[in-house]
């Protein structure tokens, strides 16, 4: 792991020393974040594969019906009888929070909440398959929206899981190390410096002991060469 | 306030229509993309494509993937299922755990 392009001096190691611990407490809060977040992600996914297994049953269902009225009606009556809808859908959107992240609920709101209101024609002129199909539809719409809520909470939770594990990552194999070693380094560092600077400062002492050795010898040399 | 929306051939959402659910005919992916970029526009909360259209342009279903609004769904078509819907269920788990580990569990 390469070290930081950074001055090896006490100021710096401080500073490192500093991020080092931000880094690693954001390393373990963004893993407990990960774990948690998997765990409702799982729940959900298992929701949505149930859900969507259900849905694409009961839609089988009314297309097999519609297939039955459409064998018995013309498919202009059919039209006719569909196109223009007494009933109108509309959605309330809200937000729950997941983990931080904002999955949507959806709450469907009809115009006409009488359940015999589904059928937007007379029934002089439509056949009884027919009713059998829009009311198998109509109760399969419920699930749909279910399966809807629960698809787009995992697609986003999955986004988000995605991006939490790539940091917690980034963090553990790249950031941290990185750290601990350019931490190590400039450790390293400092000490050789006060080594060295040891290690001089002996060798300026021994030169001046030597020094005072020889003037003294000097001295004494000069007292005998006297007497 | 949202709105459903469906996009599909005639057969297969036309039913949706009596429920209230907006409803666009597209017999081809090309004119599903329109009819899709149109829903997303607008405020629609939800719209559901059936697979038969779906397969064939799942680039432009993937931009919706990471937005919060619209959800797009896939439902199957008059034809039966694809099995791209849990296709896609299963793509979302290997893409959030690395591997897919929610498909052999059975009898949910």
């Amino acid at each position: 792991m390469a070290v930081m392009n950074v001055n090896p001096t006490r100021m710096e190691l401080t500073r490192l020393k500093t991020r080092l611990k931000t880094a690693t407490r954001g390393h373990k809060l963004l893993k407990d974040k990960l774990d948690e977040m998997m765990k409702q992600f799982l729940d959900i996914v298992r929701e949505n594969r149930a859900l969507r297994i259900r849905v694409e049953q009961a839609l089988t269902e009314a297309y097999r019906r519609f297939t039955v009225a459409t064998a018995v009606m013309s498919p202009e009556m059919l039209e006719q009888a569909l196109l223009y809808p007494k009933q109108a859908v509309s959605l309330e959107m809200t937000f729950t929070n997941v983990m931080s992240v904002d999955v949507p609920k959806y709450t469907i709101q009809l115009k006409n909440d009488e359940p015999s209101e589904i059928f937007p024609y007379g029934f002089a002129t439509t056949s009884g398959e027919l009713d059998a199909a829009v009311s198998e539809l109509n109760g399969a719409l419920e699930l749909m929206l279910r399966l809807a809520e629960a698809e787009k909470s995992a697609q986003l939770l999955a986004f988000e899981i995605e991006k939490t594990r790539r940091r917690v990552n980034a963090l553990e194999y790249v950031m941290i190390p990185q750290m601990q070693e350019t931490i190590r380094y400039i450790i390293m560092k400092l000490d050789e410096n006060e080594r060295g600077n040891l290690s001089r400062l002996m060798k300026v002492k021994d030169m001046m002991l030597e020094e005072q050795m020889e003037k003294a010898h000097a001295r004494a040399e000069a007292l005998r060469a006297k007497s | 306030m949202y709105k459903i929306g469906a996009i599909g051939d005639r057969d297969s959402v036309l039913g949706f229509s009596a429920l209230g659910v907006e409803v666009a005919f597209a017999d081809t992916s090309s004119e599903a993309i329109q009819e899709l970029r149109r829903f997303a526009r607008d405020q629609y909360a939800v719209i559901y494509i059936t697979e038969q259209l779906a397969q064939y342009m799942q680039e432009e279903i993937a931009v919706y993937k990471d937005r919060l609004t619209p959800a797009v769904i896939l439902i199957p078509g008059k034809s039966g299922s694809l099995g791209i819907g849990l296709d896609a269920v299963r793509k979302s788990v290997e893409r959030a755990v690395g591997a897919d580990i929610i498909s052999p569990v059975d009898g949910n």
